[in-house]
Parts: C-alpha cells; structure tokens; sequence
C-alpha cells in the first residue's frame, strides 16, 4: 500500500475476503459445469481449423456432433479422439467433416479404449498449447528487442472500420501518431454469435469480426510498425460473448497482447446467462493467464449505465471481484487490466475531485495492476469543444493518479466513429497533457482529512457493505436482483443457457488439466 | 405562417457579418497548395473571404484545416421545416393522473434495441428509472408498465412480446447507423407489425435514435420519430397525448 488516502488496510483484507467468499461458489460452478465453447476450444487447440461451406466452423459441427450422440457432460475430447484412434487417423480436421456428414458415431469409451483416447486427445491438445507458449515466448523477444512505451499510462487507440484491411492502415498511422496499444472493435453483434467467424472480413457492423485471419493480418502488419517506431506496440480484441473461450484461445495462438474479459459484463449488458458466462470466463482466463496476455475489465460499463457517483461502489466490488476471478484462473497482477470510467456528470460540483478520488482508490487498492481508465462518454453531448476539454481533465486525472492504460477519449464520441483528425486531435491532447504533467503522481498526495481521501474512504465503505449484503445472499442472487448496472439477470434466463452442462464423473477436458497443472 | 421572407446570416461578433467557422481534412501533404486547396473548397461553400487560421499534417498525406470566413448564404426563417412538438408536456403526476382517470388500467410500453444493434443507451435512457439528466425514465411512471427487452432483439420477437404485454405502444432504439441499417431496421419492424395485427389494433410505433429524420414518419411506417436530446417526459407526454387525449378527442 502506498498509502495515499490512509485506507484502513484491515478493511481492504476484509474487502478482499468478503470477494472471495462472494466468487468461490461461482468457482465452484465453474468447475463442475462445461459449455459448447469451452468444449470448442478444446478442439482448436487440438487442431481443429476451418468452417464449412456455409460458414460454420468445424469446430462448431463436431461439438454438436458429439452432443447429440453422447451429450457434452463427458467433455468432447475423450469421444473424439476415441473415433479418431477407431478411424486409425490423426487428422481431426477431417473427423469433424466426417462427423458433420453423419459418417461417424461417437461413444463415451471405457477401460482401455478410454485411455488411449485420453492419452491422445492430451497430445493433440499439449502440442495447441505448446504453440501458444512459444508465442509468448515471441513477445518477449520482440518486446525486449523494440521495448515497452517510454511512458505510463500506455495509449490505448481503437480502430473500428468493419474492413481488416482499411483498419491496418488506420492502425499503423496511429501507431505512427503515439498509440502503444490498437484495439479492433468488433462488429456489433458478434457477442451474440455461438461460433467464431472465418478468415479476413471487410464487412461489419460499427466494427470489425473477430477472427483468427484477422487477428494474424494485424498482428503481423503491428509488427512491422513496431520495428518501425521502435517500441513493441500491443493488439487488442475482445474476448467476450458466446466464444470467450474461443477467443481467448485464438488470442493465445495469434499472440494479441490484451483482451477484453470481464467476468459479468456479456451477464449485464448483452443479456447472457449467467452460468454460461462465468464456465467461458474461467476457461478464457486459464488461457490468458498461460499466454501472457493482459485482461482488461469491464467498470466502465456500469457508469454508463448507473450514476457514476452514487454507484462507485459498484465498480470496486466487481474489481474485487474480477481480482478474485483473475487469480483463481492463474493470472498475475500484471496482467489485471482492472477497468474505471470518467463519468461523473460535469455539473456535479466537485465532479473533478470525485473523479480524482474514484481513481485513486482503484490505485491504491490494486497498486500491481495495470489499471485501464477510460474516457468520459455518457455525458459527452455533441459540443466537441467541450468534449476536448473534458477528455483534457480526463487524461490528467490519469496522469495524477498513475493509470496503466489510458484509453484515448474522442470528442466527437457520441456524434460519429473517429475520424482521422478527431483521433490526431485528441492524441495531440493526451501527448500534451503527459507531456506537462505526465509525473505529477508523485507530488499528487490529497491531503490528510480532505475531500479527495473522505470520498475514497466513503466509497470503500460502500463497497464493504455491499460486499457484507453479497455474501448473505450470493453473487448470482445479487447478478439477478440487478446490483450491478441496474440490470436483473436471473441464473436461469439468458442466451447461450442451451450450451451449458454439468459435468459428468467421468468429464475430460485435457487444456484445463494441463493449464491447472501449470498453475 | 406569413409568406414573409426573414432572413438571418450567421453571426461572428457583428449582425451580419456572415461569418462561420468549419475545419476539416484533405488528403494531400502540408504545404502551401495544400491551404490553397483549402480555401478553393471554402470558397465553394459560399466562405468568402476565407481565412485558414490552423493548417496541421496529419500521418502521411494529410492535412487538418481551421478556417474562419464569411458565407453569402442566407436563411429564410419562414422556409425552415421542422417537426414541432404538437402535444403538451406534462408532469410525471400529470401524466399518471391522466392515464388512471381516462385510461383507466395501466398503459402498456414495450420497449427494444432491434437488429444487430447493442447500444441500449437510448432505450435505457427513457425506460430505465435512471432516466437522463435527471429526469426519470417511464419505469418510474406509476401507471406505466414497461417492459424492455434490451438489446438486439428480433422482430419476431418484439411482435410478439408486444402481443404477450398487450402493448399500447412500442419504443424501438437505433442508434448504429452503418449503411443505413436504422432505417432498414425500422421499416422491418413496422412492416411485421402491419402483417401481424389488423390496423385498429396495432400499437402505437415509435422509434428513436440520434440520426433519425423526424419528418420521415410516413415513409418508415411509424407514428412518431424522435431525435437527439428526447427525454422520457416527452416521451410519456407523447403516449397520453396520443393513445388518449387524442384519441378520445377524435372518437
């Protein structure tokens, strides 16, 4: 603790307890439950590539293949491989069109057969992860060899064109313009998908698809800008949705650097079962957490939602939360993109200090974690003049109080996707803000008794007896009595419920046990 | 309205002075023909003379302009067209007491985001009790009974839901726009509910979006569109003037 606002570091470890108590029974779930996408995953990283003529993934074909002769409380890699040791083949590419024909029959094996079959589905799915740890092990070369950005907060720019191959250019110049780290926003929509599109796109919506393709063209065209700015600039996409854990997966295998994965954002805001999301989530994190790949969460979300003010509070239970999530799967503290938001209404009085005090707060009690703080939108209206300087307040609030990644806020947000200039007019904001001011943090030490430290005491306070109230009744009683974001979402109601099963006794999923063995 | 012309021209810190100012980019290199161009495009809309104050290169091949002038436009105050609000704003109270005395059950409002679309920010802005800028959304409405879907809702499904709820109105929020898909959107969804229902039984349709044409109604198949900075007052003044004093006062 570094001790800026004096925050009683018995109630922090109270905090931090009353989370854990909170997300243990939704670990619990977690671990005794499966999903279609999980399952999916798995067989990606047995090597499991391409879609059907019709666009549907093999993967996609063959867990379903699997589902309807044996269920998927067995996992589907033991009744894959069985068939692919009967088939006398290696190549399960060809079992999944094989299967999505109605050629092939699966069973859940016994006795020796099931051995062999775990034994093999264990080596195809060893070697996928194999592949993911030799591109972390790239990263590291390539980060060493063009380093890390000379400041903090890293710049975090989007770029959203719907076209993979309009957004590279747009990416390279603004890595060019300053940005650290590119995020591709996806195509709006795509979180409801159950499968994962195929190849490189130049269609979408207010985004662009995430795929594999895509994912490679622009790590790769990164790379070269990379070399060419000489620091290691970073790709995001978003592993959310239906296909978290698909996408966690592909991340890992396309070595992208960040993803989005909150642990009850596709819950709130997209209307996803609750149960679904937490089983992809765990999965997805176990995968981040061996990829090296720094997870970003969700807060802001709430405050677009909720008043910024009177729910603080909630955005520091969820990052106690997505802490206790993100640890439980094996992630580090480097790796806890733990989100906030610039939200509060600018005609609160004071709004500026409860901005200071909100952020401090998430510093302070997170000291490890590259902390993600995100630009004003809610109150953002249309006067771009005023928008600038409100985006200037935000950037300085990030530089006062030590943010990690600093999501470059637009003035035009509201009124049209970036432009060209609106993005070079708001880096050249963020450049002057850190220019002036970017070591401020250091003398920035809110007076003892102030504003600044009652506001972030009183927010801890309220995050604690919201916690207390949590564990009387559950996190998933609490998710369906709409604490968070205002949203009701009853455990029983969602999309994507259909993909859900419990485990069966003899239930096989050779990644988890691999990366639970690292662990 | 007088078929008198009144003309007004901007104003910069003088009246009549005509002046305004725009900036935007052109892909070319920074250099003197690039302001050149610049003003060659201000001239053509009507700036005259036209100052380029700021000129910055922007990336490869590109340039940012602020420029300031003087525009030969005028605007004729009596030619402008606009959908002017044709309904009494009421006070949340009033708009209670109106329903319970003359509507005499609770008025049924189903809302939704529809298409691939999942900004739920305006939808939730005027449902939500939240509300916007410190007025309550319609949830809040005792003699309201909303129900919204959220976000990326089928047709299908808000037809039927509409049905399900008896709906006196339907709320549907746009907000993505990429290559129309607004109005495309909107134009389905009233469609389906024209097939669905026979035309006296049929909610009220209303959609909402920041991009919207509020003069297009006819043309979307909808009772009423609102634009940008629409709170949940107008909203649910709307609904009473529309399913009730209205109504009653043409039966």
């Amino acid at each position: 603790m570094t001790g800026k606002l004096d925050l009683d570091p018995v109630l922090v470890a109270r905090a931090r307890e009353l989370a854990r108590r909170a997300g243990q029974p939704v670990v619990d779930l977690a671990r005794s439950h499966t999903t279609v996408s999980v399952e999916r995953a798995v067989l990606r990283l047995a090597g499991v590539t391409g879609a059907d003529p019709d666009g549907i993934p093999w993967v996609n074909r063959l867990v379903d293949a699997v589902a309807a002769d044996v269920g998927l409380g067995h996992g589907v890699a033991v009744p894959v491989f069985d068939a692919l040791v009967r088939e006398g083949s290696t190549d399960v590419t060809l079992l999944a069109q094989k299967a999505a024909a109605g050629s092939v029959r699966f069973t859940q094996p016994t006795g020796r057969a099931a051995t062999a079959a775990r034994s093999a589905a264990r080596k195809a799915v060893g070697a996928g992860i194999r592949r993911i740890d030799r591109r972390r092990a790239e990263r590291d070369r390539l980060v060493k060899r063009h380093g890390d950005p000379a400041q903090r907060p890293w710049i975090y720019l989007i770029v959203a064109t719907g076209d993979i191959y309009e957004d590279i250019p747009q990416a390279q110049a603004a890595a060019r313009a300053g940005a650290d780290v590119i995020a591709v926003i996806r195509s709006t929509g795509q979180s409801l998908l159950d499968y994962v599109p195929e190849g490189a796109t130049r269609e979408g919506f207010a985004g662009t698809y995430a795929t594999q393709e895509n994912f490679r063209l622009m790590r790769a065209a990164l790379d070269e800008s990379s070399k060419e700015v000489g620091r290691y600039v970073r790709l995001t996409n978003y592993a959310s949705g239906l296909c978290m854990p698909e996408m966690a997966t592909l991340a890992g295998l396309e070595r992208l650097d960040m993803m989005l994965n909150d642990s009850m954002y596709g819950i709130l805001f997209r209307d996803i079962n609750p149960v679904r999301t937490f089983v992809d989530q765990r999965f997805s994190r176990q995968v981040h957490a061996r990829a090296g790949i720094i997870i970003n969460t969700g807060e802001d979300n709430y405050l677009t939602t909720a008043d910024a003010v009177d729910e603080a509070h909630t955005v520091t239970v969820s990052q106690l939360l997505n802490e206790f999530f993100a640890h439980e799967a094996g992630l580090a503290d480097w790796q806890l993109g733990l989100g906030h938001a610039f939200e509060i209404n600018p005609e609160v009085p004071e709004s500026f200090r409860l901005e200071l005090a909100h952020a401090l707060l998430a510093r302070e009690l997170f000291p490890d974690a590259p902390l993600k703080w995100m630009p004003p939108t809610k109150h953002m209206t249309g006067d771009v003049f005023r928008g600038n300087l409100l985006d200037g307040f935000f950037n300085l609030a990030g530089a006062l109080t030590g943010q990690g990644i600093l999501l470059v806020g637009m003035m035009t947000e509201a009124v049209v996707t970036p432009w060209l200039s609106d993005r070079d007019i708001a880096l050249q904001n963020v450049r002057y803000v850190l220019g002036a001011a970017g070591g401020l943090h250091e003398d920035f030490v809110p007076a003892p008794g102030g504003f600044i430290r009652r506001r972030a005491n009183q927010v801890l306070g309220e995050a604690l007896d919201l916690l207390e109230r949590i564990g009387e009744q559950t996190l998933l009683t609490a998710i369906a009595e709409g604490t968070f974001g205002i949203m009701k979402r009853p455990a029983d109601r969602g999309k994507g419920l259909s993909g859900v099963a419990a485990h069966e006794a003899d239930y096989c999923n050779p990644a988890t046990d691999i990366l639970e063995a690292a662990a | 309205m007088s078929g008198e012309k009144q003309i007004v021209r901007p104003y910069g810190d003088t009246t009549g002075d005509g002046m305004v100012q725009v900036s935007f980019t052109l892909p070319v290199t920074h250099d003197k023909r690039a302001e050149g161009a610049a003003v060659q495009l201000a001239n053509k809309m009507g700036m005259d003379p036209a100052m380029v104050v700021h000129a910055k290169p922007m990336g490869d091949g590109f340039t940012f302009f602020v420029v300031y002038g003087r525009v030969n436009h005028l605007v004729d105050l009596n030619a402008v067209q606009v959908v002017e609000r044709d309904f009494a704003l009421l006070s949340a109270k009033d708009v209670n007491t109106v329903i319970k005395q003359r509507l005499r059950r609770k008025l049924s409002v189903v809302g939704a985001c529809i298409g691939t679309d999942a900004h739920t920010v305006g939808i939730d802005a005027i449902l939500n009790v939240k509300g916007i800028a410190g007025e309550k959304g319609l949830e809040y409405y005792r003699e309201l009974k909303v129900t919204n879907m959220g976000a990326q809702v089928s047709v299908p499904e808000l037809v039927e839901t509409a049905r399900a709820e008896k709906a006196d109105a339907v709320l549907v929020s746009q907000v993505v726009t990429q290559r129309d898909a607004h109005l495309h959107n909107t134009r389905e969804m009233s469609a389906a509910f024209r097939e669905a229902m026979p035309a006296g039984r049929r909610p009220l349709l209303i959609v909402g979006g920041p991009r919207f044409d509020e003069t297009m109604t006819d043309e979307l198949g909808v009772d009423r569109i609102f634009g940008r900075g629409t709170t949940p007052g107008e909203v649910a003044s709307y609904l009473v003037h529309a399913l009730i004093t209205q109504r009653k006062a043409m039966a």
